[in-house]
């Protein structure tokens, strides 16, 4: 038997129990097996339950490891770095808890504020090059850590519980469709809850709108105080959250 | 072009590890070196590299990767690759290190350090895929033993005939962990002692202490227990053939206070220089 063609059927063993490889190996190999095996998964539940914190807290050691297990078994890890499993876990809990749409939009949250934690760096924006800014043609970067999700259900109370240690809120759905965004600041990954017209404006933003093309937009239907203040508090609140790194 | 020597380090070091993150940023620990997990710092950014980058600046660092899978029968893959090498060219490491094993083939990736029979079919795989990461990293590359819990039936030469084997013909290096070896030894029924008398002790650079627990029938190598009795006393027959090398406690589960394992640290350099002494004085 060639190398491939062992490591082929070592692989099937692992994944599905197939018994091929047995006569391959020396002495009495059941217990050694049996080890790699269960390191396999073992390394795997781990690897979610690491990322997956909040969602884990949420379901509970039963009701999470049983989630992992389905997940796990439907989904063999490809990447080199156990930092990229998981990212398919939400709709594994958007199958397995189809009444409960918070722990889908949990997952969500403790995926994205992971990949944002260790994502790629970007200064935020100067004062002084925002004073040059011509507002009306210029198009905004955003830092590239940002992420935004549209949520249903109360999950970032419930995240931001959970963090605190203090006893999370019921679930419950929003009383209007709400976006969440995450992104990094300096070097601790953020989110907040935003409304409609922030994700609206956020969207043209990152489809390369320029910014005055992003106020007319969300100026229609307005009058001109509303959208000004609209609009000049949701351009106040990127710069301070630090999520412009650009404006040209 | 690849170096054609790895210049040797002497000293005695810790793993990086995040609870003890901030001891190292404040430059405290009296550590010769850290050695980081490769893995943990191939990202785009964020804290890993910061905390790597100030780390570095305090202290020798050697990289020691998990998925490199030098024993893949379908090769080591490029794009995996070229991230170490981006993480080298910017640690500047005393040198790169993962494990003579497969982690994976055809896509699918265990994240776990799995065996290779000992075979000349497996010495050529793996020496080919040595050359092709020494190539790309442009440095030699260091390889550890595994601790395994099985043998394969068509093995055809011991592992530590094969690591010697596979430094001459590569011209790579060793990481000779001594947990791995009593751990492999005891389930496998090798004697630890040859072991350490046969491995080429010149092409060694690095040393791992750790320890191992009981399974059924197996013992485990679990990284989460003090360096045991047997562990230690294998490393004083190891000190007696090495030259000069970097000797590392490996904590990885149930991580203590970084004190304990500054203590430990301190009975490998006692080992370490009693050994020596002795040597001297004979």
């Amino acid at each position: 038997m060639s190398l491939l063609d062992l490591q082929r059927g070592f692989r099937d063993y692992i994944l599905s129990g197939a018994p091929e490889i047995g006569p391959r190996l020396g002495g009495d190999p059941a217990a050694g097996l049996a080890v790699y095996h269960h390191a396999y998964r073992a390394q795997l539940f781990a690897g979610l339950r690491d990322t997956f914190e909040k969602t884990w807290a949420w379901l509970g050691d039963e009701g999470f490891d049983a989630a992992a297990r389905r997940h796990v078994e439907a989904h063999p890890p490809s990447s080199w770095t156990l930092g990229d499993y998981g990212e398919d876990f939400p709709a594994t809990l958007n199958t397995l808890y189809p009444d409960d749409p918070e722990v889908a939009e949990l997952a969500w949250l403790d995926w994205t504020l992971r990949r944002a934690f260790d994502g790629p760096n970007a200064e935020a924006i100067s004062p002084e090059a925002l004073a040059a800014v011509d507002w009306d043609t210029a198009v905004l970067t955003l830092v590239p850590t940002l992420k935004v999700g549209e949520v249903a259900t109360n999950c970032a109370a419930i995240w931001g519980a959970i963090a605190e240690d203090q006893t999370p809120p019921a679930a419950e759905p929003l009383p209007q469709a709400a976006a969440i965004r995450v992104w990094r600041q300096t070097l601790s990954p953020q989110y907040r809850t935003i409304e409609a017209a922030e994700h609206h404006a956020l969207s043209l933003v990152l489809a390369g709108e320029p910014f005055g093309g992003v106020c007319t937009t969300l100026s229609e239907g307005m009058d001109e105080a509303q959208a000004s203040q609209l609009i000049g508090g949701l351009l106040a609140s990127w710069i301070q959250d630090g999520l412009v790194c650009g404006a040209e | 072009m690849r170096e054609p020597t790895l210049p040797t380090f002497q000293g005695f070091g810790l793993g990086l590890r995040p609870p003890h993150y901030q001891d190292f940023l404040a430059g405290e620990p009296q550590v010769d070196f850290v050695e980081v997990i490769s893995e943990n710092f191939m990202v785009r950014g964020g804290r890993p590299l910061h905390v790597l980058d100030a780390v570095r600046e305090r202290y020798p660092v050697a990289m020691h990767g998990v998925s490199m899978s030098i024993g893949s029968a379908d090769g080591v893959k490029l794009d995996y690759l070229k991230r170490l090498k981006q993480l080298a060219d910017r640690v500047r490491p005393l040198w790169v290190s993962d494990h003579l094993c497969w982690t994976g083939v055809e896509g699918f990736n265990s994240h776990d350090l799995l065996p290779l029979p000992y075979t000349e079919d497996t010495l050529k795989a793996v020496c080919a895929n040595i050359d092709r990461v020494q190539d790309v990293l442009e440095r030699p590359l260091v390889l550890e033993n595994p601790s395994s819990y099985l043998t394969f039936a068509d093995d055809e030469m011991t592992e530590w005939g094969f690591l010697s084997e596979m430094c001459a013909r590569t011209g790579c290096y060793l990481l000779l962990d001594i947990n791995n070896i009593y751990v492999s030894g005891t389930n496998h029924g090798f004697s630890p002692e040859a072991y350490i008398a046969g491995v080429p002790a010149e092409r060694v650079r690095q040393v791992h202490l750790a320890g191992h627990s009981a399974g059924r029938g197996l013992l485990i190598d679990t990284h989460d227990t003090p360096v045991p009795d047997p562990v230690w006393a294998l490393y004083e027959l190891a000190s007696r053939r090495l030259g000069q090398v970097a000797v590392m406690i490996e904590r990885d589960d149930d991580i203590p206070p970084l004190g304990e394992l500054l203590s430990e640290l301190e009975i490998a350099r006692a080992r370490a220089n009693g050994v020596r002494g002795r040597g001297l004085a004979a």
